[in-house]
């Protein structure tokens, strides 16, 4: 056990320093952030003295290895474009996009969980056909679409609630709704296939011939073993609580890390960027370990090994 | 005496293709009977069908009665205190039968716990004590054990312990042996034998293995294509064997002495279910075929305390 869960960490570990090297890499290689922060009619001495000031006329490979020195000892560098320290400012976005991606992740459950289990109770009748068609809708609708059609039924026709910004929480709402619908309905499809799945094994054939209620089949046997898949991908998305925004963000002009990161990449603004990256790239890490700790409980076929 | 069980005219079909076409079978209190005849015949079928554990999509009609109690579209709560509890069931895989993420104490107590309506603590003792009765080596040590910590012969003891906590007046088992190894499977006979006269329980034994069924049960009916084609006690059905199908299956068993050579078959296959002959199903395989038998199914007609479904048996 201990040795599983020491592998788990070293794999972790090595993931975020492959996601670091790769954002370093691609912000490198896709354009000067001297000229795109300076602008393109810039004074080539300004140009000069602003590489010379953030280490970029030196060689790549060397401010590569000053960049990983210098996040191994926990400095995660300062934006360009006003000097702050990125890791602050990446954190202080964090409050505003975990006020829509926790409430998201609410709806997701409270929905998508218990329509899955209902769809696979009631298989090929008019509940079952219905929840599925709505989730087909709910998960090949992009959610830029999807907020755009909210903002002009909720926002622009009936002037219920705000179209974009940050105050009161109605301006969450929309972008919450936005967030959990595509979510449920991904919820609901996997739930209801791990639910079909268990169903159909003989042990559930089993609890009912001897005499379990079939409310206590489906709490006490169906539900343990269906939990063990679907807790996977409520792992991805408790993975993306803090980056699964991004997109919505931007339609409902939320100020959260999302916003930051589109903004930071348009501008080139490197440390910024790979601090959004190694924060989005820890948080799945980490989900996804506490998911493979999980299965363990879940599933005393895996503990044994 | 009146039988325990009475199956009459159980007719079971999915999405209206019939898989059982008519079964009349009566079960005594105490008696063993064996249901025999090859994959898909419908032999499980007809007792997950009493039960009522088929899928929902699958039809039934007929009549089951315990004792009298009609058990067809008896209410859930009715049902529920008959499985396990006066009939219960094992089956063929012991390892997919058992929830992968209890442990095997907890699931035997669950069984006590519904039927002897006894607390937690109290079901758990009983649940060690079946577990011991079953033979399972080390039982205190084992009702912890999760069911893949298990060999498929122990598998199989917790699934009886499991049928036994509600003291049952029939226990059907569905071919119990045939996912264990030789030795294990005498065990395991021999373990239902004695905890049928034991208990005084019934049991129907579902098996495809003739040698199974002559040693363990008293009676046997033969099954082919959903309908039950001869029944009667084990003696006379293997010393003289009346119907085509029977004389078919006892032909196919490997002579034990005598010099080697090609096992034999019965030529052709099983019908499909959804065209099936007018007549007897059997009839396009049957080495005594006559015209007579292609108009109609023969009945399940009783002579010399045996019955058998063939036109030229009688």
């Amino acid at each position: 056990m201990l040795r599983f869960i020491l592998s788990r960490f070293a794999r972790a570990a090595l993931t975020i320093g492959m996601v670091v090297t790769f954002a370093f890499v691609v912000l490198r290689l896709s354009g000067d952030p001297a000229q795109i922060i300076l602008g393109a009619d810039a004074e080539p001495e300004a140009v000069d003295a602003f590489r010379a000031s953030w280490g970029l006329d030196q060689p790549v490979w060397l401010q590569y290895f000053h960049y990983f020195g210098a996040i191994l000892s926990g400095d995660l560098g300062r934006s360009m474009r006003d000097g702050r320290d990125a890791m602050t400012l990446v954190l202080e976005r964090i409050p505003a996009t975990l006020l829509l991606t926790l409430p998201a992740l609410a709806i997701k459950l409270a929905l998508g969980i218990p329509a899955g289990m209902l769809a696979a109770l009631h298989r090929n009748s008019f509940l079952d056909r219905a929840v599925m068609a709505l989730a087909v809708a709910g998960f090949t609708v992009p959610s830029f679409v999807l907020g755009l059609l909210l903002v002009l039924v909720f926002a622009v026709q009936l002037g219920w609630l705000p179209s974009g910004g940050q105050g009161t929480w109605q301006h969450a709402v929309l972008p919450v709704i936005t967030l959990g619908v595509g979510g449920a309905a991904v919820l609901a499809r996997f739930t209801r296939s791990a639910m079909l799945e268990v169903l159909g094994q003989p042990y559930i054939r089993t609890a009912s011939a001897k005499g379990v209620p079939w409310g206590a089949v489906v709490r006490g046997h169906a539900l343990p073993n269906a939990a063990i898949p679907t807790v996977t991908i409520i792992g991805f998305m408790v993975g993306s609580l803090i980056a699964g925004a991004v997109v919505v963000e931007s339609v409902f002009s939320w100020p959260g890390v999302g916003r930051l990161l589109v903004v930071a990449v348009a501008n080139r603004d490197l440390a910024v960027v790979q601090c959004v990256l190694l924060l989005v790239a820890a948080t799945m890490v980490t989900s996804n370990l506490v998911v493979d700790l999980l299965y363990g409980v879940l599933d005393p076929r895996l503990r044994s090994r | 005496m009146a039988p325990l069980v009475s199956l009459r005219g159980l007719r079971v079909a999915f999405d209206g293709v019939p898989a059982l076409r008519g079964i009349d079978l009566d079960v005594m209190p105490g008696e063993a009977v064996g249901l025999v005849g090859e994959s898909g015949c419908g032999k499980s079928v007809t007792w997950l069908a009493a039960l009522g554990l088929l899928p929902r999509q699958a039809s039934v009609t007929g009549s089951v009665l315990l004792e009298g109690t009609e058990l067809l579209a008896a209410p859930a709560q009715v049902l529920e205190r008959v499985r396990g509890g006066r009939i219960a069931m094992i089956f063929q895989d012991p390892a997919s039968s058992l929830n992968p993420v209890h442990r095997i104490g907890t699931q035997v107590a669950e069984a006590v716990a519904l039927h002897q309506g006894l607390p937690r603590g109290a079901a758990r003792a009983e649940a060690k004590r079946l577990l011991d009765q079953v033979g399972m080596p080390d039982a205190a040590r084992r009702m912890d054990a999760y069911p893949h910590e298990l060999s498929g012969g122990q598998n199989q003891r917790v699934m009886i312990a499991m049928a036994l906590a509600g003291r049952p007046e029939l226990l059907v088992a569905d071919e119990p042996t045939t996912a264990l190894d030789v030795t294990i499977q005498a065990q395991i006979l021999e373990l239902l034998t004695e905890l049928r006269r034991a208990h005084g329980m019934a049991l129907v034994l579902i098996s495809h293995d003739l040698g199974v069924v002559a040693e363990t049960c008293e009676r046997v009916a033969v099954m082919y294509a959903g309908r039950i084609v001869e029944e009667a006690a084990v003696d006379a059905l293997f010393a003289i064997p009346r119907h085509p199908y029977t004389k078919g299956l006892l032909g196919a068993l490997p002579p034990i002495d005598g010099p080697r050579g090609p096992l034999a078959s019965i030529p052709g296959g099983v019908p499909d279910p959804s065209a099936m002959p007018p007549g007897c199903a059997f009839a396009p395989r049957c080495p005594a075929h006559v015209q007579a038998c292609d108009v109609a199914p023969p009945a399940l007609l009783e002579r010399d305390g045996r019955a058998s479904a063939c036109l030229l048996a009688a």
